[in-house]
């Protein structure tokens, strides 16, 4: 039998006698704005209290995995933006380094530049995107996710003049990116990021103090950090509870290690942590987006030797992850010397971050289930692949 | 900073004498080598590395299957160190990617084998110990067809329940029409009995 002392409690410790006639079973989603797209928790309760929860996965599967085994591995890049279509940009780049491993493909210190600035400006559109949707899953709707999309937009107008695409970016390749940056566009990203400490000032002034906020989030969804360690949770899911895992710091892919940037912490883990991480992590972006912008080197955007067509990577297989900003986006690629990936594996920083998601809402209120799977940060496009 | 594998191998033989490893080569250029472990030690392996403070792999990252109809590409991809005589029919593999947060080490890679693909494809569950298996090792299941002995709650998780084959697998053949009630169309239903095998009986 299962020994694990993280797992699930079988039954709410806070309730031990339960009748099941007394039970209410509610069925919350598939088609519900809390959900964040097409996602299902069946949910018993016992009044208001949530005893037992269990998400239902799979209405927005078309096995990704599957479909790039029949297809080449550049081909496979253009999907990878429908994962977390927050971000396609870093959902690129962790693809583009995992067949990078996989060949053994140089890349060039401009491209590693152009990746870095793109991949955190992903991140601010991310979290202030996140902090828009978690006020609307309070009941805020609308107010703070307007604010934050009109910021989103300015980031989308430099990526589409980056990429041609606001959102379906397919701008990595493997050995450096598709296109060098557009006159004007670093001096553009710039200014970009020297007004948008303004506009997290006004933000935070918008929403952090509130009372209602405060009551909704404050020591709702904590657990011990070393139950989310052994359940796999990564990201700023973790680094709210305390745990300094950033794999920017602890394995520093690309250049990353050259910029100075502090790893944001949380005390508690709860909802509120978890949001309050989410404003810090934007003000390190910037710091690293101004020193990135900086020192931006000249030289080619792509390795020369990078081959597109009849591209086999050698026999052998690789893993490699990335800090996504949902958490660690990894891709485990094996080749077998064909033009097509043998086995190709996403590893989903939304679909494992919900594994502890029934232990954080044992024994709360169904309000609080929303607002814990609001500070989750999924997207069901990555979750269900 | 990628795990001594060596030194790893030699640490769990000398705590655990009985458990089968075998260091295999990746012969690619990510040089990431793995651990081949028997699946009777799977759990034990797993609770050393995690509960040793030296080793201290405290995050299974990634869990995912792998479909090896032949055997032969399988000992290509990952060659034994010793060689050794390949499976005689093909297996499902399940791989583990192990990661230390406190001394940032990672990624440890541990395989194991089933014994074929048909009837013997159980291995054991490590959600024992490593919760963050509870959900990769379901959707291994869904797609592969891995049953995971000693895994909390095994259903499908990405298909519905209803469905019968697994995906993955890379004999798979994919319906014409992915509705779960096949339409009315007589070529259609033709074709969805040889999918549906257990359905055409009934």
């Amino acid at each position: 039998m299962i020994s694990n002392p993280f797992m699930a409690p079988a039954t709410n410790p806070a309730a031990p006698e339960l009748d099941e006639d007394q039970l209410l079973h509610v069925s919350l989603g598939p088609q519900h704005p809390s959900t964040h797209g097409v996602f299902r928790m069946n949910v018993v309760l016992d009044g208001e209290t949530v005893v037992s929860l269990k998400p239902v996965f799979g209405y927005l599967h078309r096995n990704h995995e599957k479909i790039a085994e029949a297809v080449t591995y550049l081909s496979s890049m253009p999907f990878t933006d429908r994962l977390d279509y927050i971000c396609p940009l870093t959902n690129n780049w962790a693809y583009a380094r995992a067949v990078e491993q996989l060949a053994g493909i140089e890349v060039p210190e401009r491209a590693e530049f152009i990746r870095v600035i793109t991949a955190e400006l992903t991140r601010l559109i991310n979290h202030t995107a996140f902090v828009g949707f978690f006020l609307g899953d309070m009941g805020a709707w609308g107010s703070a996710l307007m604010y934050a999309f009109r910021e989103r937009e300015k980031i989308l107008d430099l990526f589409e003049d980056l990429t041609g695409a606001r959102m379906m970016s397919n701008f990595m390749r493997f050995g450096g990116c598709r296109n060098d940056l557009p006159a004007g566009w670093a001096a553009r990203a710039s200014e970009l990021v020297n007004g948008f400490p303004r506009f997290l000032d006004e933000l935070e002034n918008l929403i952090i103090g509130n009372e209602v906020l405060l009551a909704r989030t404050q020591n709702v969804g904590a657990l011990p950090k070393e139950a989310l360690i052994n359940g796999g949770i990564t990201g700023p899911m973790l680094r709210a509870a305390g745990v300094a895992y950033d794999i920017r710091k602890a394995e520093p892919y690309g250049i990353y290690e050259r910029f100075e940037f502090r790893v944001p912490l949380g005390e508690t883990g709860d909802c509120y942590d978890r949001l309050m991480i989410r404003f810090l992590e934007l003000r390190e972006s910037l710091a690293i987006l101004r020193q990135a912008l900086a020192q931006l080197p000249d030289g080619p955007y792509i390795n020369p030797k990078s081959k597109v067509r009849n591209f086999k990577p050698p026999v052998g297989e690789a893993y490699a992850r990335i800090e996504g900003p949902k958490g660690e986006l990894g891709f485990h690629l094996i080749s077998d010397g064909s033009v097509n990936p043998f086995r190709y594996r996403i590893r989903p920083p939304s679909f494992i971050n919900l594994t502890l998601i029934e232990d954080m809402c044992l024994g709360l209120d169904l309000a609080d289930v929303v607002v814990i799977l609001g500070s989750v940060d999924i997207v069901l496009g990555e979750v269900d692949r | 900073m990628m795990p001594d594998l060596a030194a790893i191998l030699s640490r769990v033989q000398t705590a655990l004498p009985a458990a089968a490893l075998a260091l295999r080569r990746n012969p690619g250029p990510a040089g990431q080598d793995s651990l081949l472990v028997a699946p009777a030690d799977l759990v034990a392996v797993c609770r050393f590395l995690r509960d040793t403070p030296e080793l201290a792999f405290d995050l299974l990252s990634n869990v995912t299957g792998v479909d090896w109809p032949d055997p032969a590409t399988a000992d290509a991809v990952a060659v034994p160190a010793e060689a050794t005589a390949p499976a005689a029919c093909g297996f499902l593999e399940v791989v583990y990617h192990l990661y230390s947060t406190p001394r940032r080490v990672g990624p440890l890679v541990l395989r194991a084998r089933t014994a074929d693909r048909a009837a013997a494809v159980q291995l054991p569950s490590v959600v024992a110990v490593y919760r963050s298996a509870e959900f990769q090792e379901r959707e291994i299941y869904d797609l592969f067809g891995v049953i995971f002995t000693g895994h909390p709650d095994l259903r499908r998780i990405l298909m519905w329940d209803e469905f019968l084959d697994h995906p993955l697998r890379k004999d798979y053949v994919a319906p014409d029409d992915y509705q779960y009630e096949p339409t009315p169309h007589d070529a259609v239903l033709e074709k969805a009995k040889l999918h549906y095998p257990a359905k055409a009986e009934s």
